[in-house]
């Protein structure tokens, strides 16, 4: 039943994929300034606000984690396997940010990269996260899942640095689209392309993160019961 | 201030003072990371004023790494750290006699390389000069409380040494961003740095009381 239901979710994940690109392709008119390029923007934006999401399911993991690790050691874990995969997928998001960003950016702006408050911070946010899992891969032992909350939470405050930061500094980003100033907004025709795609990496996102929580959630029960035996041999 | 917090300090201050390995190989590392930019870049008149905010900023950096490296490992030695942890006192004390010692020592290096500095840049600062006093503790205050918390969350993983610049170099970069450019600006007079003191004060009040609340979780996880 649970198989079906997963099957079906991730069916529709794809059809809902393959609409979004028709609908950012095909549907979406050219940009009056910019050309064919601006359409990595229903790659770019969805690709960050997931990243951002899940960055955030990972520190209420860490938090989660931290507050339940001696009251309730199951939901503990559960936490903890959030964390992780939310950091995860977080990351490889977070990616796709930085890689899209650049190729866009040389050919809108004539440059890959500057060391601007909103580049340079998203970067920063990738290392941090990436150094999360470095020190989920080095530390050891028993203690290596508090370490790693604590780290967590540490590396989360950086995330609303980044989001205020387009507000705060004059910055070669272009200014919020959504939200901004006035004159700021997307044209009517591109709003619905835009929604679409950021609907069908959402929900690709949601797929690959429940499937890793669950195989996070499978290898500490195999953990715990090979631990377990050992205790009994 | 608190009779254990001064405990810890003196205790830590004192070990420093009879072997001064800290603060001696934190200078002389930090003047060899001065001379090698020097090289690297060949600073020259405008051109001078502009890195050596950056320059002094990794010095301290780089430095520092080593007094934070073995800040714990001396702990560690003897089963220290496990007395410290039956101890009926609040972790965050031994934590804050930490970062005040080893932010002492890091102040130190910076005050005696500051004339060394201003000699091989041939600085002349064109801002206001009373506000790098403000400036570089700040950022060092940010660089020595992180440093140590990261230090002390790494003490107990494989790779000691390796792990702590990898996890501390990220999270510090916000901070090392608004050391840099708030001291590139009151060097070269060309715009406010007030905006960056504001980031810099916020930084380290947020991270500061953090670390102060998670201490005790990094110092009993087990």
């Amino acid at each position: 039943m649970k198989k079906l239901a997963i099957g079906l979710y991730a069916a529709a994940t794809v059809a809902l994929m393959v609409w979004g690109f028709y609908q950012a392709m095909y549907v979406a008119p050219t940009d009056a300034m910019q050309g064919e390029i601006f359409r990595i923007i229903f790659y770019h934006v969805p690709s960050a606000s997931v990243a951002f999401l899940f960055f955030a399911i990972s520190l209420i993991g860490s938090i989660g984690f931290l507050a339940w690790r001696r009251s309730r050691p199951e939901w503990a874990q559960i936490s903890d396997a959030w964390a992780l995969s939310g950091a995860e997928v977080g990351v490889v998001f977070c990616t796709v940010v930085l890689i899209t960003g650049p190729i866009w950016g040389r050919r809108a702006w004539g440059i890959w990269w500057t060391w601007d408050a909103r580049l340079t911070t998203t970067l920063v946010l990738w290392l941090i996260y990436v150094s999360y899992l470095l020190l989920r891969r080095f530390a050891a032992g028993p203690q290596m899942q508090t370490l790693a909350a604590v780290l967590g939470i540490f590396g989360a405050l950086d995330v609303p640095i980044v989001y205020m930061s387009n507000r705060w500094w004059r910055t070669q980003h272009p200014a919020p689209v959504f939200g901004g100033a006035p004159g700021s907004g997307m044209d009517p025709s591109m709003v619905h392309p835009f929604l679409w795609n950021m609907l069908a990496w959402l929900a690709w996102g949601v797929l690959i993160l429940g499937l890793r929580y669950q195989v996070e959630r499978q290898q500490q029960k195999i953990a715990a019961r090979e631990a377990q035996e050992a205790l009994n041999a | 201030m608190s009779r254990v917090l001064w405990t810890h300090l003196v205790k830590d201050l004192r070990i420093e003072w009879r072997s001064r390995e800290a603060v001696n190989s934190m200078l002389f590392f930090a003047l060899l990371v001065v001379v090698l930019f020097s090289l690297a870049f060949s600073p020259r008149g405008a051109f001078s004023q502009e890195i050596s905010g950056g320059v002094i900023c990794v010095a301290t950096l780089f430095a520092s790494m080593s007094a934070l490296n073995q800040a714990w490992a001396r702990e560690i030695r003897h089963q220290v750290l496990d007395a410290q942890r039956m101890a009926p006192t609040p972790g965050a004390e031994l934590f804050l006699a930490k970062v005040l010692a080893n932010f002492l020592f890091v102040s130190i290096v910076q005050l005696v390389l500051a004339p060394v500095f201003l000699v091989f840049y041939n600085l002349h600062i064109q801002g206001q000069a009373w506000q790098l006093v403000l400036v570089l503790p700040l950022g060092t205050w940010a660089l020595v409380a992180n440093g140590t918390f990261f230090a002390a969350l790494s003490i107990r993983s494989r790779n000691r040494e390796l792990l702590l610049p990898l996890i501390l170099f990220p999270i510090f970069m916000p901070a090392l961003l608004a050391m840099v450019l708030a001291t590139g600006s009151i060097l070269t007079g060309d715009s406010d740095p007030t905006l960056w003191i504001k980031l810099l004060l916020g930084y380290d009040v947020i991270f500061t009381t953090v670390s102060l609340l998670l201490f005790d979780v990094v110092l009993n996880a087990e």
